[in-house]
């Protein structure tokens, strides 16, 4: 079976495996990195288009980090021409099982246009229903009129109907739509 | 042993889920859906086939005490090559599993077979060995995320059959232990029966 242990021959083999073992890696790294990249690219691209009317421009090339209350949003600029139609805000909140990490679309008239999540890792079957394939949880926030709302569950006295057995990633996905209306309100509007 | 021996002993006589009881949290954590589970059946039985090459094939030089580090190492490294592929080609995929597969380095099945099988034996018996574990947790993997969707949101590979949510509990862990506990139940009954 295997050789004897000796000091040098240990040595030898471990960092010959390292070796070989990081170039491999660095080759196949070297040709997925780009796919990858265009992956996420794509990924926020589609995201963007979902939770804003038409735009003509392409927002991810539009990316701008913007800080309030020492947290850092990055936000996407749409534009139809040269008019600005409005942001899409990535918000993210601690969830029930991490972080949930929403795209946010605001119009420039200050309306919730839609919603979509990034990523999130809540429970399946009860608070993954944040996504809007799996229930309608997230269609009560379409159109919304943020100052019209009271941005809370029916149980905390808001108006916003909390998903069944998902009181806590309800409320994490609110407080995540809640700072990017803040956000809105007292930094891109300013 | 016949080639063909070593496929179907990984599949029946030592499937690392029902029989081994291998790799249980992969197996446990992914099974939420038919898909979920087979894709990481899948994933698993690349990482595995792979590592059962190389390490056949280099057993021979690592000394005794160093061979443990040098495993992980190979397999971490073969992990990370399936992520880096699954992320560029496949990342609708990867954004479900993404989480599940640098715990393959960790699944006692990998390393299990480099131990127990690759470093004894040939380069083409070890690569069999790794397509019949691979399969065999693949197919586990599959069943048990079948009944779980089947039970737990009432639907087969996505495919929505019963409206409402069906037994929320079996989506949840300790639906999977109890979906798990049945089918190693079942598969003992007919294993046992033909032999």
């Amino acid at each position: 079976m295997a050789k004897k242990s000796s000091f040098l021959s240990m040595t030898l083999t471990l960092t010959l495996i390292c070796l070989v073992c990081s170039a491999l890696l660095g080759f196949v790294y070297s040709f997925t990195e780009k796919p990858i990249k265009n992956a996420e690219v794509a990924k926020k691209n589609s995201a963007i288009s979902v939770v804003l009317p038409q735009f003509t421009n392409v927002p991810s090339e539009e990316e701008q980090t913007l800080e309030m209350d020492g947290k850092e949003y990055k936000v996407y600029t749409a534009k139809n021409g040269e008019d600005i139609i409005g942001y899409a805000i990535e918000s993210a909140s601690a969830g029930f099982g991490g972080p949930i990490k929403l795209m946010i679309g605001i119009t420039v008239d200050g309306i919730i246009h839609n919603i979509s999540v990034l990523s999130h890792a809540e429970t399946p079957g009860l608070g993954d229903k944040i996504d809007p394939r799996k229930s309608n949880f997230p269609e009560q926030f379409k159109g919304m009129n943020p100052a019209q709302t009271n941005m809370a569950v029916t149980k905390d006295g808001g108006d916003i109907d909390a998903i069944t057995a998902a009181t806590i990633s309800s409320r994490a996905y609110i407080e995540a739509v809640k700072s990017a209306v803040a956000l809105y309100n007292n930094v891109i509007t300013k | 042993m016949s080639k063909l021996n070593i496929i179907t002993r990984g599949i029946i006589k030592d499937n690392p889920t029902f029989v081994l009881l291998l790799g249980m949290c992969p197996t446990l954590g992914t099974t939420t859906s038919a898909i979920n589970g087979m894709s990481m059946g899948l994933a698993t039985m690349c990482v595995l086939i792979l590592s059962n090459i190389v390490i056949s094939a280099v057993a021979k030089f690592i000394p005794d005490k160093v061979r443990i580090p040098s495993y992980i190492v190979i397999i971490a490294t073969f992990v990370t090559v399936v992520q880096f592929v699954m992320q560029a080609y496949l990342p609708s995929l990867y954004e479900t599993l993404g989480l599940f597969i640098p715990l393959i380095v960790v699944n006692c099945i990998v390393l299990g077979r480099a131990e127990a099988f690759a470093n004894k034996n040939g380069v083409i018996d070890s690569a069999l060995d790794g397509v019949g574990i691979g399969l065999g947790f693949t197919i586990a993997l599959t069943l048990l995320g079948f009944v779980r969707e089947l039970l737990g949101s009432g639907s087969i590979f996505g495919i929505k059959l019963i409206e409402g949510d069906g037994m929320l509990a079996f989506v949840l862990a300790p639906g999977a232990f109890i979906a798990l506990a049945y089918l190693i139940v079942l598969f003992r009954k007919i294993t046992t029966k033909k032999s």
